[in-house]
Formats: C-alpha cells, sequence, structure tokens
C-alpha cells in the first residue's frame, strides 16, 4: 500500500455540473428542482427601510425586473460561472448586450477601435449608430495586430471585436490585442457567440468584458432572444484617469464610485445600476429559462455541432461545386495555429464557402436545399444556411462589403446536430440545383 | 478615501458617503488575502444609517500601500492606528476569519477605545494546513482555489449571489489573486498560524460581542467559534444554517440583520 500522502485538489464544480446548477439554490425556492420562472413586474418590500436599503444598493436583492429578476439572475450566475467571470448582465438580446457594454465604458467624445469583420447589425452599430451619440470608431482587419495599436487615439476607451469574425471566419490574435490595449490602459472587449464557454474562455487569453448572442448556441435551439456582458474582473478602472463614469462619485447614486465600491464587478453594477435603469433592454423570465434549458445540454450539442462541422469541411473541401471552404480546422486557414490554441475543444461550427458559379449558383443552392433552413440566425440546432451578401450584410453597399471580407459567392453555414449523412444529402439537392443555371448558360 | 498609517497610504472603503467626523466609527477587518470589497453588503447599509463605516484594505492588500504585517499583533496594533488617523477615540470593531483574530486581539489590547467587537467565522486560532501555507508561500495560484473551495458551503458552491448576476467564488478568486499571493495570502496565513493568543486576548474582552457561525464552515468550524465565544463574558452567538465561511456573501442578508439589531443596540448611530 502505497503511503504517498494526497495531493490538495480544489473540488469546486466543472463545466459540465455548472451548466446545470450554477446560480441556483432550490432549498431557497420551495425545493424547486427545476428553476423557477418569476413571471413578475415587481417585488415587495419588507418596509420602507427596506426599500430604501435596495434602492442605495445596500443590500441585494429585486426592485423591479427590469433591473433584475431572480429567474435571469441565475442565468447571469450561471454564465458567469461558465466564462470564469465575476458577474454578468443578460440583456434582450446580443445587441443590447454590445450597446449597453458601450454606453457603460462610453462618452460622447469617446473612440473606440474596432475589428472590421463583424455580424452585420453590429458594424452599423459602430459605423452609424454610435457617432450619433458622440462615440466614434477606427475599423481595423482582425488579423492586422499592429492596425490595433496604431488605431489608439489619446480618448480611445476600448477595443472590440468578435474572436471569430463573421462570416469569414478570420480570428483576432486575443493574447496579444489583450497586451495592446492594457499597455493603453483600456480593456479588451470581446464577441463570443460563435464560440460559447465551452469552446473559449476569453477570459483566459486577456479579454475583460466580454458578450454574447444567447439566442445562438448558448440557448441553441432557435426559441428565444436573449444577450449577455459577462465582467472579467482583472481590468483595474482606477489605474488612469480615462474612466471617470467608473472611478469618480455618481450623482444618480448619491456619489457612489464604482470602481471602489464593487472593484472586479464594478463594470457590471454600472451597466445594471446606469444602463438597465435609463435603457432598459430587460431580458424576460420565460427566454431567460429557455435560456437555461440550453445551457444544461452546451457541452454536449457544442461537441455534435464540431464534429459535424469538421465532417461538412471535408465534404466541402472535396466537392466540384465548391471554389473554396473557410473554417479554422482547415490546416491552410490562415489562422489554423491560433485556432488551436485559443479554440481546443473544437473550432465551432460556422463555416463560409464559395460555390462555384457566383451569386446565381449561390441563390439556386440556397431555395433548392430542402433540410437546412433559410434564414437569418445561427447556433440553432437545425442546419442553417444564408448568403450574406444579400442578406445579413445586405445594408452594405459595395465597398463595405469588400472591406467586410464578403464575396458574392459566399455562403454562410451554420452546422447542426442532425446526422451528418443527410446534410450532406441534402446539399447534394442544392449543389444540382447550383449547376443548372450555369448549364443553361453554356448551352 | 485614503490616509496615513505609520507612513503608508491606508485606503478604505466608506460605504459610498462621504466621511464625517459626528458619526460613531465601525471599522470592518478583511480575511487573509482579501480585500474591503467583501464587505459591501454590509457597509453601504451602516454608511447609509447614521455611521462612519470604514472597510480598510490591510498594508499590502487591496488599495493600501506598504508590505503586508507579518503577525497579528502588528494588525491590531495597527487596527488601533487607524482609529487615531481618522480622528476618532473610540470605534466598533467588526471581523472575518483572520479578521476576527486581528479584532480580538486589538479589543483586547485596547478595551476603551473599543466599544462592540462583531466577530465572522471567528475562531481563537486558525492553524494552517501545512500545503495550503506552502502553497501560499509559494505564490502558488492553487492557494487561492483551494480557499475559495473551502470557505463556500455546500450552497454558496452553487452561486446564489445576494446582488444579481454577481458568481462568489470567481469574484473571491479576483479578488485574492489581485496583488502577489505570496505578498498577502502568504504573509496572512503565516500571521494566522503563528498567532496564540487568541484564547487569551479573548478572556480580556469586556465590551459586547457577537459572534456569527454557519454550520458549513470548514475554515472556522462552530465548534471553535463557539469555543472563542464561551471565552467573551456575555458573547451572543447566532448561527447560520446551510452556510460556508463566507457568510458575509452567502448569506448576506442574515449577516446584515443580525449586525444591524447588535451593532445599532449596543453602539447607537448618530440620529439624524
Amino acid at each position: 500500500m502505497s503511503d504517498k500522502k494526497k495531493e490538495l485538489k480544489p473540488n469546486t464544480y466543472k463545466f459540465d455540473t455548472l451548466s446545470l446548477h450554477a446560480g441556483y439554490q432550490p432549498h431557497k425556492n420551495a425545493g424547486s428542482r427545476q428553476v423557477p420562472i418569476y413571471q413578475t413586474t415587481s417585488y415587495l418590500f419588507d418596509d420602507v427601510d427596506h426599500a430604501a436599503a435596495l434602492f442605495n444598493l445596500e443590500r441585494g436583492g429585486h426592485i423591479y425586473s427590469r433591473i433584475s429578476n431572480p429567474t435571469v439572475g441565475v442565468l447571469e450566475e450561471r454564465v458567469a460561472s461558465l466564462e470564469g467571470g465575476t458577474a454578468a448582465l443578460a440583456t434582450s438580446s446580443g445587441m443590447s448586450a454590445i450597446f449597453l457594454t458601450v454606453m457603460t465604458l462610453c462618452e460622447a467624445g469617446d473612440h473606440l477601435v474596432v475589428s472590421s469583420q463583424l455580424y452585420g447589425g453590429t458594424v452599423n452599430l459602430f459605423r452609424l449608430t454610435l457617432p450619433k451619440f458622440g462615440i466614434k470608431c477606427t475599423f481595423v482587419k482582425p488579423r492586422d495586430t499592429e492596425g490595433f495599436k496604431k488605431a489608439i487615439q489619446k480618448n480611445t476607451k476600448g477595443i472590440f471585436g468578435e474572436l471569430v469574425g463573421n462570416p469569414g471566419n478570420e480570428i483576432m490574435n486575443m493574447p496579444e490585442i489583450a497586451k495592446i490595449a492594457h499597455d493603453a490602459g483600456i480593456p479588451l472587449m470581446v464577441d463570443a457567440t460563435y464560440q460559447t464557454p465551452y469552446l473559449c474562455k476569453p477570459f483566459e487569453h486577456g479579454a475583460d468584458i466580454v458578450v454574447h448572442s444567447l439566442t445562438k448556441w448558448m440557448a441553441g435551439h432557435g426559441s428565444s432572444m436573449a444577450g449577455i456582458l459577462v465582467e472579467g474582473g482583472k481590468f483595474d478602472w482606477m489605474q488612469n484617469d480615462k474612466f471617470p463614469t467608473m472611478t469618480k462619485p455618481y450623482e444618480g447614486y448619491h456619489g457612489l464610485s464604482f470602481a471602489e465600491e464593487f472593484g472586479p464587478t464594478a463594470f457590471t453594477m454600472k451597466a445594471r445600476a446606469e444602463g438597465m435603469r435609463d435603457f432598459g433592454p430587460c431580458l424576460s423570465p420565460q427566454n431567460a429559462w429557455n435560456v437555461l434549458q440550453g445551457i444544461e445540454t452546451l457541452s454536449v450539442r457544442m461537441k455534435k455541432h464540431c464534429s459535424n462541422a469538421e465532417e461538412m469541411v471535408k465534404y466541402l473541401s472535396n466537392h466540384e461545386s465548391v471554389a473554396w471552404v473557410s473554417h479554422p480546422s482547415v490546416p491552410d486557414h490562415p489562422d489554423h495555429q491560433l485556432a488551436k490554441k485559443l479554440l481546443p475543444n473544437g473550432r465551432g461550427s460556422m463555416i463560409a464557402f464559395g460555390i462555384k458559379g457566383g451569386k446565381d449558383a449561390g441563390v439556386a443552392f440556397i431555395n433548392n436545399v430542402k433540410l437546412a433552413s433559410h434564414l437569418a440566425n445561427v447556433g440553432d440546432t437545425r442546419t442553417l444556411v444564408i448568403h450574406p451578401a444579400s442578406g445579413t450584410h445586405s445594408q452594405m453597399d459595395e465597398a463595405t462589403l469588400k472591406f467586410a471580407g464578403l464575396s458574392h459567392d459566399m455562403i454562410r453555414l451554420s452546422v447542426g446536430i442532425e446526422d451528418i449523412d443527410d446534410i450532406k444529402n441534402d446539399f447534394e439537392i442544392g449543389f444540382r440545383a447550383a449547376r443548372k443555371p450555369r448549364l443553361v448558360s453554356n448551352q | 478615501m485614503k490616509f496615513k498609517v505609520n507612513n503608508n497610504e491606508v485606503f478604505a472603503s466608506t460605504g459610498g458617503r462621504p466621511f464625517d467626523k459626528k458619526k460613531p466609527l465601525i471599522i470592518f477587518v478583511h480575511g487573509s488575502g482579501l480585500t474591503h470589497m467583501t464587505w459591501v453588503l454590509q457597509t453601504r447599509y451602516f454608511a447609509f444609517h447614521g455611521y462612519n463605516a470604514l472597510a480598510v484594505d490591510l498594508p499590502g492588500h487591496g488599495l493600501s500601500s506598504g508590505e503586508s504585517l507579518k503577525s497579528i499583533e502588528e494588525m491590531a496594533d495597527w487596527v488601533n492606528n487607524v482609529i487615531d488617523a481618522v480622528g476618532h477615540k473610540e470605534a466598533s470593531l467588526v471581523g472575518h476569519s483572520q479578521g476576527c483574530l486581528v479584532t480580538v486581539e486589538c479589543t483586547s489590547r485596547y478595551p476603551e477605545k473599543i466599544k462592540t467587537l462583531s466577530l465572522m467565522g471567528g475562531a481563537g486560532a486558525i492553524p494552517m494546513n501545512p500545503e495550503l501555507l506552502s502553497l501560499a508561500e509559494n505564490n502558488d495560484p492553487k492557494a487561492v482555489d483551494l480557499m475559495m473551495d473551502w470557505a463556500h458551503g455546500p450552497a454558496g458552491h452553487f452561486g446564489g449571489h445576494p446582488v444579481p448576476g454577481l458568481y462568489h467564488i470567481n469574484t473571491g478568486t479576483m479578488l485574492a489573486k489581485s496583488r502577489t499571493i505570496q505578498n498577502t495570502l502568504g504573509v496572512d496565513f503565516r500571521a494566522c498560524d503563528n498567532y496564540k493568543n487568541g484564547f487569551d486576548a479573548a478572556k480580556k474582552i469586556k465590551c459586547p460581542t457577537l459572534s456569527i457561525l454557519a454550520t458549513d464552515d470548514k475554515m472556522c468550524p462552530v465548534k471553535e467559534g463557539k469555543k472563542l465565544a464561551s471565552l467573551i463574558d456575555g458573547s451572543q452567538v447566532d448561527i447560520i444554517d446551510n452556510c460556508g465561511h463566507m457568510m458575509l456573501l452567502e448569506e448576506a442578508d442574515r449577516v446584515l440583520t443580525v449586525l444591524k439589531k447588535f451593532i445599532t443596540t449596543n453602539y447607537p448611530p448618530l440620529s439624524s
């Protein structure tokens, strides 16, 4: 028998367990095993003193469901736990999470450095809407790491990007860009919707704020809109004078300094206390519950999404109707090595490919597939396809499309978890239809 | 707010209210390797209800400068110096974990100054697990992970923070890793391990004393807390079920309710 002393190991719960349990204690909820849906607008105060204490942030609790709700709170804690974050704030959509993040960080006159490869709606927010609030942005291609450094100005308050660009699958060198941001005393904000914390935890690579559209893989079933911002807790808001709304007394809460009082959760506290109070993009408890159901099976689904995606990459790469395939698992993808480092559990289930025959072939393909759904979403359990130039990014002009790395032959594929043979068979139908216009035009 | 003690800058949260010398003073002393942030769900209440609530960062911790103090006795003297530095003649003390050792020692040394003593997750001695101590002194982040595991009760491991959206274990981890581990947690653990005067110090305490203990506290079990309380004349004890060592976060509302009643009864606020 060995007399070797047993090594001490922390027994905090791991990812799959947290996916099911984090943020919820049944014994405080009538023993209900499932998270209850608190379908209410407001919450009784014990007395006047209790009400004042809640309004003054003297104690935790709920006042009004625009600010917080117990069901939504479980979701927030669960995502914070999975990301390795200190706190989270759920919102009505991914876009509102991004907007709230920016408005918590910035004021009129501020500037952001932003990756150019983003979801079309996000591009429009940064390019067209934020300037109306006096916040300007400089766009930099995600692979141009040095470009992020050069774009930083005196009034720059942060860097924002999608870890894997939409829809071209370009990968930001997150650790290096985080270093650039931190050397300049500003935070790195990352939209990690495509990865979920199962594939990548951006805080481990230097990100300070993570946002998600929970509508996608986290909820996973195409049923509910939701977004979230998560705080890493490491960024020191008091290191310089760039963030007075975080560090100086805030009139809206009796002179409260969020950074002094709440330290590693200061950003989330401000986003809730100010942003939810004033903008109000709150998540409904029913949708929070739906997302919680999705998160319970996150790791199971993500494994299948990724394995199906890698099968589809092989299939498409060898197909006569396909001009090119972009996915970080492809060895000649420019970011293949970086993807191995940042996405060790799988490279995600978003594939971009070019169809031979250009736009007409793309339209024919999309119009003829039967199993794959043509719609403006990603990260459903079902396989989804879209032609970005005429769909998600259709509000862009030709020059912006080019800058965003889009081409007219590009099809964006969000691989579902159906049987892989059925997806391939469906694509054969689409490819056959796509070849017909060319056959007709050649005659 | 910032002020100086022994020529080093000290940071103390005032619970979001300006410091007012006319109000009675409560000093909150954090546990090993942590900071003033652990008290956010207690200090703000007192600050808005007629007290100066000072949640200090011990030297070398959080936002305070200087090096970490190497013994509980030095920390006790330092707390006394804080009272002087902010221009008060007396104070009520609240401690958590290591902060209990510090406040017990301080109260026994300066009985004329300390008006009430509140102990959370306290014990007369906190001997350290040698492996945990070694990890902390060698700057190994595993020391923080182990501390966060042991410091939270089974229920606390699931989360359920009283402030919506906050996740305790990760927040505590971030606080404990915010400065160099060996210089904060390592020094603090060694100070706890070396401290042997807790039970004798307790016998000298005459001011009203409250001990809040938790049934699932692995770091300072209920029986150790009761043993300490039994040595203090008239000490009150409140025991929280389904809660671990981080009761000030895990059961913040319950802690605040008990603390509020105890302090306002024995050390009344400045009435408005």
